[in-house]
């Protein structure tokens, strides 16, 4: 079930991408600030939304397919607003609303028509640690995209025939520093949701699930993500080659999220 | 002192007679550079000249804008009739002591709102040598500054410049008309920014010394470049080179010592073919722990490998791909010049509202003033002879003849500011002027006593 919160996002969303896109081809500062101004706004309604839905549901909206894609949204909209600030740069933000804007718009057609029942009371620390959790794919997302874009930036350079929008793209070392500096917030989110949920877990059964799938797969995207960092500043696979290795640690998150949570954890299944 | 920014908020403009913009000039496209240096002004020959036209009474405002490829005067005559230009001609050619003949067939005359659209044509660089280049822009704005600062101006060629500033801005930035470097030296440079980004705190190497690789170091320079090597067979020339721009010269023995520290490197060394390998590039790459290298290779023939080109982090430009990119880019920007035309023509319209509206404003007022005159004329005719007028009759006549001013004045006074049509506007205002003998007015005859 949809909110009026989550329609005036969307076209939040699909006004800041426009503004974005614009942005690419004819350079407008008053259009740039405009288009962070829409993505913010968007973010504050997406909140709401997610707001209202808690509200039904009593806690975070973790635990239906739609909640969490639509909390994964938002997060992935905060993660990047952080690093435009950061890193003062721009023209990464077509592509980041324009994948805000799909997933929305997929994620609203998944939505189911009534509120799902009242998830069982399980305390804050759970929902912290699902939400940190979250947050750490989101940033994995945004390093997905910023490092998809250093490939074809790199790719542009390289067959000497730059387009239009190649002048304004971000340069090589920027998305490099972004990917990172996102890659960063993933593996911090995503240390302090471990933990938390590990915490949480010890103090319901006095045990460590260490066996669970979810939690292998969560180990193996953090040594993933932390051989990225170590390599991103080696000789010989700095730049491209470091990109390729974060683009494709993502297929493990995506794994993580939708195999692992769907099909192979009873313990880490919420939907 | 009057700035460019607060000129134009300086109080409602009142103006005389009709408002229009003088043009006389000539540029790269209509003058030989030979005749272009003589009838160039400097800085102060420019206020120099903006003064003696305002002087002479040519004009009541002046601006003269000079650059290597134009120089152009801006007036508003007084009396806005086309001999204005000719004086303007005759004064250009005084002023600089050439003989009227050499200008003929050079010079481009323009009044009113072409002059406009010239002005801002010219701003927004869709009248420059090198289409749509920046500097234009601010040769603007400082022959403006200047001559506001020194009272040549006046309302109307504020509004203008104003008008032209504006356009300028806007057109760069809602256009690509000034976008993407429009020359190889400038490529190279905004090609290695896509790598790093910002260049301040790079290193670069520029082996020879050519004149392009001179331009490069010159952008890498404004780019604020930290390090900058320079490498030539010839120490001396390399060493004159590293002075001029700043940098350090080393000789031809350690240059593969150096590759080890450039994040740039500029080749232009003539007739010796290939300087740098590809193992030699190998191991510079390795020496600097992988990062990457951006190498603009200017020789011909080429001082750098081609299969050096597939190397991991190297990014290879030689002077044909870079040739290439600026002839993209030149193509881009012409088929830009539309979109710029489009804002030119909304400023201009803008600007003729404007206009329309002053000479509404000033049409009614100079015919109130006439009523008024003739209302003195009148009453001293009639009340000086007649016996027994108090003066509070008198004064009630006055206020009763100054409701009938109004009353008549209104309905010309709303049909010129709210009539269909700029141009049935400013027709009407030029009837008005006509009929009532309003062409030009003399300051004294506005208020009387």
């Amino acid at each position: 079930m949809l909110n009026h919160w989550t329609y005036l996002a969307l076209a939040l969303y699909a006004a800041s991408f426009l503004c974005y896109l614009r942005v690419l081809y004819v350079p407008h500062l008053w259009l740039g600030r405009l288009a962070t101004l829409l993505l913010a706004g968007g973010i504050l309604l997406h909140y709401y939304a997610l707001l209202e839905r808690s509200h039904g549901l009593h806690t975070v909206p973790y635990d239906d397919l739609y909640g969490s894609m639509s909390l994964f949204a938002w997060l992935l909209g905060i993660t990047y607003l952080g690093l435009e600030i950061l890193h003062r740069q721009r023209s990464v933000g077509a592509f980041v609303t324009l994948l805000l804007v799909v997933w929305i718009a997929v994620v609203s057609w998944l939505a189911p028509s009534q509120m799902p029942p009242t998830p069982a009371a399980r305390g804050p620390l759970f929902a912290f640690h699902i939400t940190l959790n979250i947050w750490a794919y989101a940033a994995f997302a945004l390093s997905f995209v910023l490092s998809v874009i250093y490939l074809l930036q790199d790719r542009v350079l390289r067959s000497h025939r730059p387009g239009a929008a190649f002048w304004r793209f971000p340069a090589l070392d920027v998305l490099d520093r972004m990917s990172r500096s996102s890659v960063y917030v993933g593996l911090g989110a995503l240390a302090f949701g471990v933990v938390s949920g590990l915490i949480w877990e010890h103090r319901l059964t006095g045990a460590y699930a260490w066996g669970d799938p979810k939690v292998v797969v969560t180990l193996l995207i953090v040594a993933a993500y932390v051989i990225y960092l170590v390599l991103s500043r080696s000789a010989g696979w700095r730049g491209a080659r470091a990109a390729r290795i974060c683009a494709l640690n993502f297929a493990i998150v995506l794994f993580s999220y939708t195999i692992v949570n769907l099909y192979l954890t009873a313990f880490h299944r919420y939907f | 002192m009057p700035s460019i920014s607060n000129a134009r908020n300086s109080g409602p403009a009142r103006v005389t007679g009709a408002v229009r913009v003088a043009l006389i000039g000539c540029n790269h496209r209509t003058a030989p550079l030979e005749l272009r240096e003589r009838v160039a002004f400097s800085n102060e020959q420019a206020l120099d000249a903006a003064a003696e036209l305002k002087r002479r009474g040519i004009v009541e405002e002046a601006v003269v804008v000079s650059t290597c490829n134009r120089s152009e005067l801006y007036g508003v005559p007084g009396d806005a009739n086309d001999s204005v230009t000719d004086a303007m001609e005759d004064f250009l050619t005084a002023f600089h002591r050439i003989p009227r003949t050499e200008l003929e067939g050079r010079t481009y005359r323009w009044m009113g709102t072409d002059a406009i659209r010239h002005l801002f044509r010219v701003a927004s660089g869709l009248d420059s040598m090198l289409l749509g280049e920046a500097e234009i822009l601010g040769q603007i704005r400082t022959a403006y500054g200047r001559a506001l600062e020194h009272g040549a101006t006046g309302p109307i060629l504020n509004r203008a410049f104003q008008g032209a500033l504006e356009v300028g801005k806007r057109v760069r930035a809602e256009t690509e008309v000034g976008a993407r470097p429009m020359s190889v030296s400038l490529a190279g440079v905004k090609l290695a920014e896509r790598v790093f980004g910002s260049l301040k705190g790079r290193s670069a190497l520029i082996l020879g010394a050519g004149e392009v690789a001179e331009q490069v170091v010159e952008h890498l320079r404004n780019r604020g470049i930290e390090s900058l090597r320079v490498v030539n067979r010839s120490f001396e020339r390399a060493k004159n080179l590293a002075e001029r721009m700043g940098g350090e010269a080393i000789t031809w023995d350690s240059l593969e010592k150096a590759l080890a520290t450039p994040d740039i490197i500029v080749t232009s060394v003539g007739e010796v073919g290939e300087v740098l390998t590809r193992e030699k590039l190998v191991r510079a790459i390795e020496a600097r722990d992988g990062r990457p290298i951006f190498v603009v290779d200017l020789g011909v023939p080429r001082n750098v490998a081609p299969d050096a080109a597939g190397l991991y982090n190297l990014y290879l430009y030689n002077i044909d791909d870079l040739g290439e990119i600026v002839e993209q880019n030149r193509r881009a920007r012409e088929s830009e010049i539309p979109r710029a035309e489009a804002i030119i023509s909304e400023h201009v319209a803008k600007f003729e509202a404007w206009r329309t509206a002053l000479e509404s404003s000033s049409v009614v007022d100079d015919l109130r003033g006439r009523f008024r005159k003739e209302r003195e004329l009148l009453l001293r005719e009639h009340l000086d002879a007649a016996q027994g007028v108090s003066p509070e009759e008198r004064q009630r006549i006055l206020n009763i003849t100054e409701e009938l001013i109004e009353r008549v004045l209104s309905e010309p006074d709303a049909r010129l500011r709210h009539g269909r049509g700029m141009r049935g506007r400013l027709g009407a205002i030029d009837a008005l002027r006509h009929v009532f003998g309003i062409e030009k007015q003399s300051g004294g005859d506005e208020e009387p006593e």
